[in-house]
């Protein structure tokens, strides 16, 4: 099976990786798949007062796919507000990489990953701003 | 430096120019049918089929009577185990095999326990071996078979097989065993090792693909089989259709080369496999070696890299071509059964990679390979959460991970 060149560029070049400090009340982070399944993600956000994304980070194991579906979708959460941060869909995803069939589970890990994060970031403010820091994040259920 | 590199030849090898250049007269001018007797077409296709049958009897100690031809050890391995089992229903019907042989045992042995025959798969050890002891306990009056593989085809782990054939014999039962990814590597002695069925194919060994063969005992015990196809009556009745005689040259050819050169190749190979396992074990921490150390094939390296996936691995070394036990190099979505079959867990078998070594690999192919590969595994722990958890001094088997 041969890749797309966009699936290449990602993985070759990946956007964003890394971590943000989990323990921020402005960050984000969701952790879906399991090292057993192959695919796990770690995605991470952090907003501004305007629930505005400014900043995005991932670390995955998995498939080509897996890495370049996470990758891409940090690129697209920057910027957005959370509310449009949720519109984003696994199939989108799919579009932009042209993911074959067999990969199309990465894209749905990706979104689960961007909806996690989104989850865990509303948590925290809910919580108000005086919240105490949650422990280290547990992976999502999905 | 541009190359490429072809480390994948447990699954397919290139034809040896030996090879062909003996298969040539016969895919044009010696065209014969080698069961015509009439005419000197006929006549010289039969000479050459001969000869491919003592080749191929001499590289496993066999008599040329003994071998029949097939299109490969698929249907060798089928032929030898529906065969048997359906000729020697009336004696039993258990058949015993292990956990990691080839599917193309396996299907046939699932196939028999849905149709009235019990089968016992042996769980092999750590290491993918199987014990003689393993095969005693369940050797049973009504046991009428046992196949088990010389080497594995993932981790070229070896059986005893002189030790399973000789318990074989004391209780009176066939012995199968699939010598794909074993023969023209390893020595290999029907009489030795008391083998009464060996399965075996040509383009694992330089040979052409579509053409394989099946040793059939004749004597002590004479070893009959029920045919799976029906016709002409070729190869003493137990695979009809007419042969494949430029593959069967290649196959001969292949055989004989092999045989010939597996003193000093064998020795090469393992010194070039011991090197790509050193140029990436004194580089990176955390691999494991997947199969036995000692009981192994010259040409196989199998081994997990924590922390990150075998796909994602090769794509990062695309100029080199591997296979992975991860899932995602399947249809199936399951990572390897064979890895899961000896007790490496799902996540190791995900991170795993199978280097097969072959004839035509250098010393400097070895040397590219094991630097590419290093520099791909840190590309991907640099971006793995696994990695970062692990440093994090985090035990990744106590996480509640959410599979889906």
């Amino acid at each position: 099976m041969a890749y797309s060149d966009k699936i290449v560029d990602h993985y070759q070049n990946p956007r964003n990786v890394g971590a943000l400090d989990k323990n921020l009340p402005n960050v984000g982070t969701g952790i879906v798949g399991a090292p057993e399944c192959g695919d796990v993600m770690k995605l991470q956000i952090m907003v501004d007062d305007d629930d505005r994304v400014v900043d995005a980070k991932f670390k995955t194991f998995g498939c080509g796919s897996a890495i370049a579906s996470s990758s891409l979708a940090t690129e697209w959460l920057k910027g957005k507000t959370l509310d449009e941060a949720l519109q984003i869909r696994n199939t989108d995803i799919v579009k932009e990489l042209s993911l074959p069939p067999v990969k199309i589970h990465c894209s749905v890990l990706a979104e689960d990953a961007i909806r996690a994060a989104i989850a865990d970031v509303q948590r925290k403010k809910a919580g108000g701003a005086d919240a105490v820091p949650e422990p280290t994040p547990q992976p999502q259920k999905v | 430096m541009s190359r490429f590199v072809y480390l994948d030849n447990n699954a397919t090898t290139p034809l040896d120019p030996r090879v062909l250049e003996a298969m040539l007269p016969y895919l044009q001018d010696k065209f014969g049918n080698a069961a015509s007797r009439s005419h000197r077409f006929g006549w010289e296709a039969e000479e050459a089929v001969e000869k491919g049958r003592a080749q191929v009897a001499t590289a496993i100690h066999a008599d040329p009577k003994e071998i029949i031809w097939t299109s490969g050890a698929t249907e060798s391995d089928n032929l030898a185990i529906l065969g048997a089992a359906r000729m020697y229903a009336d004696r039993g019907k258990h058949v015993v095999t292990s956990l990691i042989e080839h599917k193309a045992v396996i299907d046939p042995c699932h196939y028999l326990a849905q149709n009235g025959y019990e089968v016992t798969f042996l769980t092999p050890d750590r290491t993918g071996r199987v014990s003689v002891e393993q095969v005693r306990q369940v050797l049973r009056d009504d046991t009428i078979l046992v196949s088990l593989m010389v080497a594995n085809n993932e981790i070229g782990t070896l059986n005893p097989l002189g030790e399973i054939g000789a318990a074989c014999k004391e209780r009176g039962v066939l012995f199968h065993t699939d010598a794909t990814q074993a023969f023209g590597k390893v020595p290999i002695d029907v009489e030795v090792m008391g083998i009464d069925l060996l399965s075996l194919s040509g383009h694992k060994i330089y040979g052409p693909k579509g053409i394989g063969a099946l040793y059939v005992r004749r004597r002590n015990p004479r070893v009959r089989l029920q045919p799976l196809q029906y016709g002409g009556g070729h190869e003493r009745g137990m695979r009809s259709g007419t042969l494949n005689v430029p593959g069967i040259v290649g196959l001969g050819a292949a055989a004989e080369i092999a045989l010939g050169e597996m003193p000093a190749e064998s020795a090469r190979l393992a010194g070039l496999r011991d090197r790509l396992w050193a140029g990436l074990s004194e580089r990176l921490t955390g691999i494991v070696l997947n199969g036995n150390v000692e009981h192994r094939l010259p040409n196989t390296l199998n081994v997990s890299f924590l922390y990150v996936e075998g796909e994602s691995l090769m794509m990062g070394f695309n100029d080199i071509a591997v296979s992975s036990g991860s899932a995602c190099t399947s249809a199936s979505l399951e990572p390897s059964y064979v890895l899961k079959g000896i007790g490496v867990g799902d996540d190791l078998a995900h991170s795993s990679i199978r280097f097969s070594l072959g004839r035509f690999n250098t010393t400097e192919d070895i040397d590219y390979t094991a630097e590419r590969v290093v520099a791909a595994v840190n590309h991907l722990r640099s971006m793995s959460p696994l990695q970062e958890m692990a440093e994090a001094g985090i035990d990744l088997s106590t996480v509640q991970w959410a599979g889906h």
